[in-house]
């Protein structure tokens, strides 16, 4: 428990992938090969500082919250509590009881979905993309069917970008929520939410903005971001799993139907019914991840110590030259923007020669862990008319040589296939 | 490093099934059209299967889009099912099932080139990739057999008593 401080890190000394220190399972190997882990997207590592933090909940604080009038319960009460102000400082949210604490980005964004539906008549419109994750497309598919609902969709250009011309055919008054992703997880385009939101907000729906790839990699206000609702997990920001947030104020949590019943949530409870907990509590039924919320400041730590900037400068940076290695390959398809400032740090790309599959599998030989599938977009593949594609994903503790171990993997891929 | 394993996985031969895929035409006339997916990783593969007068197998398409290891195993199944009666199809699926899960190939049947695929069995995530075409097949056989449609099969998700959907592979009857 008596490690020496670890060396501190800098723009300078995440360029050289020291960062990877931090985090205990980069030191694992993969065969013969160090593990070059490029598949933050999907879920990024922990700091040792998270899993230290974990141990210590389960060893000194674990209790349940909200219920106990002892000494340990009082204690866990405060660290889940004081993740939700720690949260809420992070994004800029205006008001900690507008952070709902949730199991993650999903099942925020049905918290959103089914808490609107009440509100939501036969024929009311809710605005989509051909982008979207799987998460951000079902729950509107469920509540759609309940509700005779029309569900738009905005068309993605050859370009990746969000086809911005048909939003005034598509948004009109019937439209009543507009849920669009911010980074996307396959092409990653950032999208202009602010000016979306202003342009939903204006015609009267609600804005609600998935921000799963944005936490952790992008800085993230949510006021900046202008939505009334923002959504993401901490596994994708090196906090633990199970654990995520939906962001928006007193306000307008207020407008949303409890989605679960159960304790934690309840203010009286009658045989027959029940009247609610205050905001946010009442969104959150049942024992909620306090281990995961005690530890997630720990990474919010790390982040701090960097400085959003300083993560998306080293990501941005990461990003070009792996575009730049990409292309330099020939014959590769590339989605997404062309320049890296228009994208989060991902990359998926789509080697003719090469199924993603066969890819995935001797990259692994090289201890290079890649995304190989639809990452949970299949529209999305489909406009793109590709079955699969593969995706490296940055994080912190990447650095250029991971980039190049990708590289040489893919030449030798391409080598076994016989190109 | 690349010797060994990967070597193993993807022989000469399973690449040349890959690249040159037999059977891989649709069909004019068939008597049962099947579809399987793994909608994890989003390999296909459509199956035209034409029947004969005793039963055996006249003609099959293999319509693959997926992974060399998927299409190069429907390749592989393409050459060797071809005149074959159904009971000998559904022994043929069983015995690679039991290769994929570890057996030895066996010395009793002759699986053809199926054997380059014996590398897979290395590699547990691909395993499925391997089976796709043959469980799509059984299907197939099967759904004609009853007179029904073929069911859309896939060789993820969990049998009704908790095992991996392509290890049950034997049990479809």
């Amino acid at each position: 428990m008596n490690a020496p401080d670890p060396a501190p890190l800098t723009r300078d000394t995440l360029a050289t992938g020291l960062a990877r220190d931090r985090f205990p399972l980069l030191a694992r190997r993969v065969g013969d090969q160090p593990l070059r882990y490029l598949d933050t997207a999907a879920t990024s590592q922990k700091p040792m500082a998270v899993l230290t933090a974990l141990e210590e909940y389960y060893r000194h604080t674990n209790s349940n919250v909200h219920r106990g009038l002892n000494t340990v319960a009082a204690e866990a009460t405060e660290a889940y509590e004081h993740c939700r102000s720690r949260v809420a400082a992070w994004v800029n949210a205006p008001d900690p009881r507008g952070v709902v604490i949730t199991r993650g980005t999903t099942s925020a964004l049905n918290q959103v979905a089914r808490g609107l539906a009440h509100h939501l008549q036969p024929g009311d419109r809710v605005l989509l993309s051909e982008m979207e994750h799987h998460a951000n497309l079902v729950p509107w598919q469920m509540v759609a069917r309940e509700r005779d609902l029309e569900l738009r969709f905005l068309p993605v250009t050859d370009q990746g970008t969000l086809d911005l011309d048909q939003l005034d055919v598509l948004l009109d008054e019937r439209t009543r929520v507009v849920s669009l992703v911010h980074v996307s997880n396959v092409l990653g385009t950032i999208n202009p939410i602010a000016a979306i939101a202003a342009r939903a907000q204006a015609v009267g729906a609600r804005m609600v903005v998935d921000a799963a790839q944005t936490a952790g990699h992008l800085p993230l206000d949510v006021q900046a971001l202008g939505a009334d609702y923002t959504v993401f997990s901490a596994h994708k920001a090196y906090g633990p799993m199970g654990l995520g947030f939906l962001v928006s104020t007193p306000d307008r949590l207020a407008d949303l139907e409890p989605y679960e019943g159960g304790g934690e949530m309840i203010e009286w409870v009658h045989l027959d019914h029940s009247t609610w907990a205050e905001i946010p509590h009442r969104f959150e039924a049942g024992t909620p991840n306090v281990a995961a919320a005690a530890a997630f400041p720990a990474a919010l730590d790390l982040l701090a110590e960097l400085g959003p900037e300083t993560i998306r400068c080293h990501e941005e940076a990461l990003t070009a030259y792996a575009l730049e290695r990409l292309q330099d390959l020939g014959g590769m398809t590339i989605y997404g923007p062309d320049r890296a400032a228009d994208r989060g740090g991902l990359v998926a790309f789509w080697d003719p020669e090469v199924h993603p599959h066969d890819l995935s599998t001797v990259l692994d030989q090289y201890g290079v862990a890649v995304r190989a599938g639809h990452h949970c977009a299949q529209p999305l593949h489909r406009r793109l008319g590709v079955p699969a594609t593969t995706r490296a994903s940055f994080g912190v503790y990447n650095h250029r040589a991971d980039v190049d171990a990708l590289i040489d993997g893919i030449v030798a891929a391409r080598k076994v296939f016989g190109f | 490093m690349m010797d060994g394993p990967m070597d193993a996985l993807y022989r000469e031969v399973v690449l040349d099934h890959h690249r040159h895929p037999r059977g891989a035409r649709p069909l004019d006339d068939y008597d049962v059209q099947a579809a399987g997916k793994n909608p994890s990783c989003g390999d296909e593969v459509t199956l035209q299967v034409r029947f004969g007068d005793t039963d055996r197998i006249d003609a099959v398409g293999v319509l693959s889009q997926g992974c060399a290891i998927s299409t190069s195993s429907g390749s592989m199944m393409a050459e060797l099912i071809e005149g074959r009666s159904i009971g000998e199809v559904k022994e043929l699926a069983a015995r690679f099932k039991q290769v994929m899960h570890g057996d030895e190939f066996p010395v009793d049947v002759d699986l053809g080139d199926l054997e380059a695929l014996e590398g897979v069995k290395k590699f547990p995530v691909r395993i499925k990739c391997a089976l796709l075409p043959w469980i799509t097949l059984l299907d197939a056989v099967l759904a004609h057999r009853e007179g029904r449609e073929p069911d859309p099969v896939n060789t993820e998700g969990l049998t009704d008593d908790g095992r991996p959907m392509d290890v049950t592979l034997e049990e479809r009857k």
